[in-house]
């Protein structure tokens, strides 16, 4: 019996947030709007129309690659991959190929194993397709959006390896801001190729051997189904190669309802992209002072973060990583942090408090925070009736906001928790405060 | 020069007598290119652009969209402000 | 301009320059709707015959111009020839065609062309040959056509045309009359349906060289819609000629490949005699070398086809236009080649190697303008020929334009100026200058036309009238 191991790389799509589109300045914002509205003859492709380099997606970019600790190519290029789609309207997409924007990077997992980075590199996105009957209907609101695409090396061996990375990269990009990363939306899109190669005896181990193919899986547009069809195409091709079969490069889809992928596209089949630079952008030189301004405009990024907590803070490296995801936990964290600096409130028991109760950091500011860490300290009011009497006072003497907060506009409830806390002086449980305010505000008999 | 994957990736419905045609043509004006095999290109970088220009982006700012009935003036086929063609599998 | 001059060529108002015209309109010699009505009346005798117009606006207000078909003109059918585009309406405007608008130019009509910019002799339109005013069994040259033949016919004050190998130089050399390339980079080529990205330019066809240089200052200069065309770091500012200067420490190269055999005689003797003016005029005139001119075609129509092949991925007949189907054969064959060289295999071999070419034509040219100042030559090796003469040797048709072709994959800006006749048919001297010095050529093309009057001959167009 022969052991073997999946030899795994990954593509990542990555939609940038900017203003304006890659190459035109319609806005960008297309998620939910009236069809090729956001339209203008250069992302349409219209004859005559020409492309204009995004600044600020460049930026990004680079942002990315140097997150991921690429080097910044000195010289990079725009080029065309020619192809015909519908949803291209230009019959070619601007891309990026012998000349990217940043290459050879890396990025350590979980299980601290390093993945290498091939390329992060900028191109546009194509028109939305939607099938009906034997029509096909297009929407070229998204065509042209920026995005940037992050090219792994055949480096994972485990499926849990490609969750960790998915995972590590979305953070990543929330945290530079370059990116809302929302997989549902499609703002981050993966696409694997998967082999699988024998498990040589340590004695005559080759080292790096890559197997001679690897089936691409590709247009697979949720995490869940790219996980499946990842771990079913490891089992299919084991299976292959054990009967004698050799597989040869393809690309395959994922059937949903069968469980199961299915052949796209053979190698006989396989585009002829005719890559060539882009005659109508000139190139881009970026040079070590401008690389410089960016990383030095780099966000601290969250294993950093994670890291640091860990060393300068003392906390549990599980906890940690809690409270670094998403940044504006850890933004929060750290404001509450200030507050009890100044309060005598230790780092551990604000990482506790927060890491236990699961603050909602959007309805609680980081000074009630230090103000309910106190008032335990001081014998807090946690008696409910006795805050509920105080509740309903407070409701009585402000009908206008319940009405707001009824309207929807929940937010309003931090005005009345503060205004219990006034009455009680600071020793009501905030939070315990703000559960009787919504039992109350919820019950429309008071 | 294999014509018929030239045609396949062009897109280029021919008819069969069209295909013999510029295959023809075609062989020809190859014939007349492969003299640039004679010119020593060793050491030369490749010129794509003559516009001497570099590092030419604009700002993110927000400009104006066409509208919605001037995007699809020119369409063969619309329907609720979409474009249509004929059914495509997606790949 | 004296007045008197003027009104003396009132009699036939569309003789006029353009800044002529403009001189006569300011001083109310007669109103634009006159103006418009003159050359309206003329187009509508003229055109049957020529075909050089496939729409025309009746206006009354503005100067007109007469605009090749391949430049976007919003809510004006623009078919660049073609039959794909028979019932395109573009809903924007080409940067050039709103820069004329703002100088109170009007647009009397799209010209034909070779479909999609692809010839030499204006044959290759889907709407029929345009024919040459100065005798209708010849070719105008192209791919202008239109636009040079509707200045050679006085139908319009001037017209754009577009040049990627030589289609603005060669039919205006062709036509007789004035026809600039400008620097690649120079003038905005948004809204102008592409060819060639890396080559094509949009530039002047007008009857003297001062219109050229003025149509030029208000096309040019950056453009936010077209990254290859910014303000350049050296700015070559346009100013009137000096011609009191003459060319007197003007050093002017004749490259002698430039000169071998495919050279027309009677071209040959009417170019040596306009470099003996030049050199008359003051000029020193010194042999150079441009090593490579013979690889340019070759080159050429590989990188050419190559962006060709891609640019016209777009016409699916999805947003605009027809089916694929409805290409003609000169853009098929185009398509095939360029994606040949493109494709998986042959990259190197021949993109590559075409665009390494290409650096090497353009260092000749850096060399030589390290010595000289311009370069001179013929547009053409021949003058117009017979309608239907080459269309069926595609190659024998790509070799016509050897002259003008080096200049296209340099970048660099080219003059078509009147200089003679040969067989009762117009020649061009072509001048050639450095990248973005555009403004020298017209100069030293003005001092030459001052000097000569080949500018003012007419075609005799009684064939018809």
């Amino acid at each position: 019996m022969n052991t073997y191991e999946p030899v795994m790389g990954l593509e990542v799509h990555v939609e940038l947030n900017t203003k304006s589109k890659m190459f035109c300045r319609c806005s960008a914002d297309y998620f939910g709007k009236g069809p090729n509205t956001h339209t203008c003859p250069v992302c349409l492709g219209l004859p005559g129309s020409l492309p204009f380099i995004n600044k600020e997606a460049i930026n990004k970019c680079i942002q990315i690659g140097l997150a991921l600790n690429c080097e910044v190519s000195e010289k990079s290029l725009f080029e065309r991959k020619n192809y015909f789609y519908p949803d291209l309207p230009k019959g070619y997409q601007i891309s990026q190929y012998r000349w990217p924007l940043c290459i050879n990077g890396k990025i350590t997992l979980e299980n601290r194993k390093v993945i290498r980075i091939n390329r992060v590199h900028q191109e546009e996105d194509t028109g939305k397709l939607t099938h009906q009957g034997g029509e096909t209907l297009i929407d070229f609101n998204r065509s042209g959006v920026p995005l940037v695409e992050i090219v792994t090396e055949p480096d994972f061996r485990e499926v849990k390896e490609i969750r960790d990375y998915a995972k590590k990269l979305q953070q990543l990009l929330r945290y530079l801001g370059v990116s809302n990363a929302d997989m549902e939306k499609g703002d981050m899109r993966l696409e694997a190729n998967v082999s699988v190669r024998q498990v040589q005896s340590s004695k005559f181990k080759v080292q790096n051997e890559l197997p001679k193919y690897r089936i691409e899986l590709k247009n697979i547009n949720s995490f869940r189904f790219m996980v499946a069809a990842v771990e079913y195409e490891i089992k299919r091709q084991i299976k292959a190669l054990e009967k004698g079969e050799k597989l040869a490069q393809e690309t395959r889809g994922w059937d949903e309802d069968k469980k199961c992928t299915y052949l796209q596209r053979s190698k006989e089949e396989a585009h002829d992209y005719r890559y060539f630079p882009e005659p109508d952008l000139p190139e881009l030189i970026i040079d070590s002072q401008n690389i410089k301004k960016t990383r030095d405009s780099l966000p601290e990024l969250p294993w950093d973060k994670s890291k640091r907590y860990e060393s300068e803070l003392e906390i549990k490296k599980a906890d940690a990583q809690i409270l670094t995801d998403p940044k504006e936990l850890a933004d929060f964290f750290e404001a509450v942090l200030e507050h009890g600096k100044k309060h005598g409130v230790g780092v551990k028991e604000i990482a506790n408090y927060l890491i236990n109760k699961r603050v909602d950091i959007n309805s609680v500011l980081p000074t009630q925070i230090i103000e309910d860490i106190k008032g335990k300290k001081v014998g807090v009011i946690g008696d409910k009736e006795e805050l509920e009497k105080i509740a309903k006072e407070v409701i009585d003497e402000n009908p206008n906001l319940v009405i707001v907060y009824r309207e929807g506009k929940t937010t309003v409830i931090m005005v009345l928790v503060g205004a219990v806390m006034k009455k009680t002086l600071g020793k009501a449980d905030a939070a315990k405060v703000r559960e009787i305010l919504v039992e109350l505000l919820n019950d429309p008999g008071v | 020069m294999k014509i018929r994957h030239v045609i396949k990736l062009a897109n280029l419905p021919l008819a069969p007598e069209e295909e013999e045609k510029y295959s023809q043509q075609l062989s020809k004006i190859l014939d007349y290119i492969k003299e640039l095999d004679s010119v020593d290109t060793s050491g030369v970088e490749p010129t794509f652009n003559v516009s001497g220009q570099k590092n030419i982006m604009a700002e993110d700012n927000i400009g104006s969209c066409l509208p919605q009935d001037e995007v699809l003036s020119n369409a063969t086929q619309k329907r609720n402000g979409l474009f249509v063609t004929k059914g495509v599998f997606e790949e | 301009m004296q007045k008197s001059k003027l009104q003396f060529k009132i009699q036939n108002l569309t003789e006029l320059t353009l800044i002529e015209t403009i001189q006569a309109l300011k001083e109310k010699q007669f109103s634009e709707e006159e103006l418009n009505k003159a050359y309206l009346d003329r187009i509508s005798t003229l055109n049957p015959e020529l075909n050089i117009f496939l729409e025309v606006k009746k206006n009354t207000r503005g100067i007109p111009a007469a605009i090749k078909d391949i430049i976007v003109t919003k809510g004006i059918r623009t078919t660049a020839g073609s039959k794909i585009l028979s019932n395109f309406i573009p809903p924007y405007n080409a940067t050039v065609i709103d820069r004329l608008l703002e100088h109170g130019i009007s647009v009397i009509g799209k010209t034909n062309c070779d479909e999609f910019a692809m010839g030499s002799s204006g044959e290759n339109s889907a709407y029929g040959p345009t024919k040459n005013p100065w005798d209708p069994t010849k070719v105008p040259g192209g791919t202008s056509s239109g636009s040079a033949a509707s200045v050679a016919g006085d139908m319009c004050v001037f017209s754009l045309g577009t040049d990627t190998g030589g289609s603005i130089r060669q039919p205006a050399s062709f036509c007789g009359v004035v026809g600039l390339k400008p620097s690649y980079g120079r003038v905005s080529r948004y809204g102008t349906i592409a060819m060639a990205s890396s080559f094509d330019q949009i530039g002047p066809i007008t009857k003297c060289v001062d219109d050229a240089r003025m149509v030029l200052e208000w096309t040019s200069g950056g453009d936010s819609y077209d990254a290859n065309c910014q303000k350049e770091k050296e700015k070559f500012t346009l100013q009137p000629s000096r011609l009191q200067v003459g060319l007197k420490g003007l050093k002017v190269g004749v490259p002698k490949e430039y000169f071998g055999k495919g050279l027309d005689k009677g071209v040959e003797k009417i170019i040596k005699e306009a470099i003996l003016k030049l050199e008359e005029l003051g000029a020193e005139v010194v042999e150079i070398t441009l090593p490579h001119t013979e690889y340019g075609v070759a080159a050429y129509y590989i990188l050419v086809p190559s962006e060709i092949s891609s640019n016209y991925a777009r016409f699916d007949g999805i947003r605009f236009g027809h089916a694929r189907d409805q290409f003609g054969s000169e853009p098929k064959r185009r398509i095939m080649l360029g994606i040949f060289a493109l494709s998986s295999g042959f990259y190197d071999d021949y993109f590559a190697k075409a665009a390494k070419v290409r650096t090497l034509i353009k260092q000749d040219f850096e060399r030589v303008f390290e010595k000289v100042d311009v370069i001179v030559g013929p547009v053409s090796p021949t003058v117009a020929w017979n309608l239907g003469e080459k269309i069926d040797d595609p190659l024998k048709m790509y070799l016509s334009d050897a002259y003008t072709i080096p200049a296209s994959l340099a970048g660099i800006p080219g003059l078509s100026i009147p200089c003679g006749f040969a067989d009762n048919l117009p020649v061009g001297l072509q001048i050639l200058g450095k990248h973005m010095n555009d403004e020298l050529v017209l100069n030293v093309g003005e001092i030459y036309e001052q000097a000569t009057d080949w500018h003012l001959k007419k075609p005799d167009l009684r064939f018809k009238i």
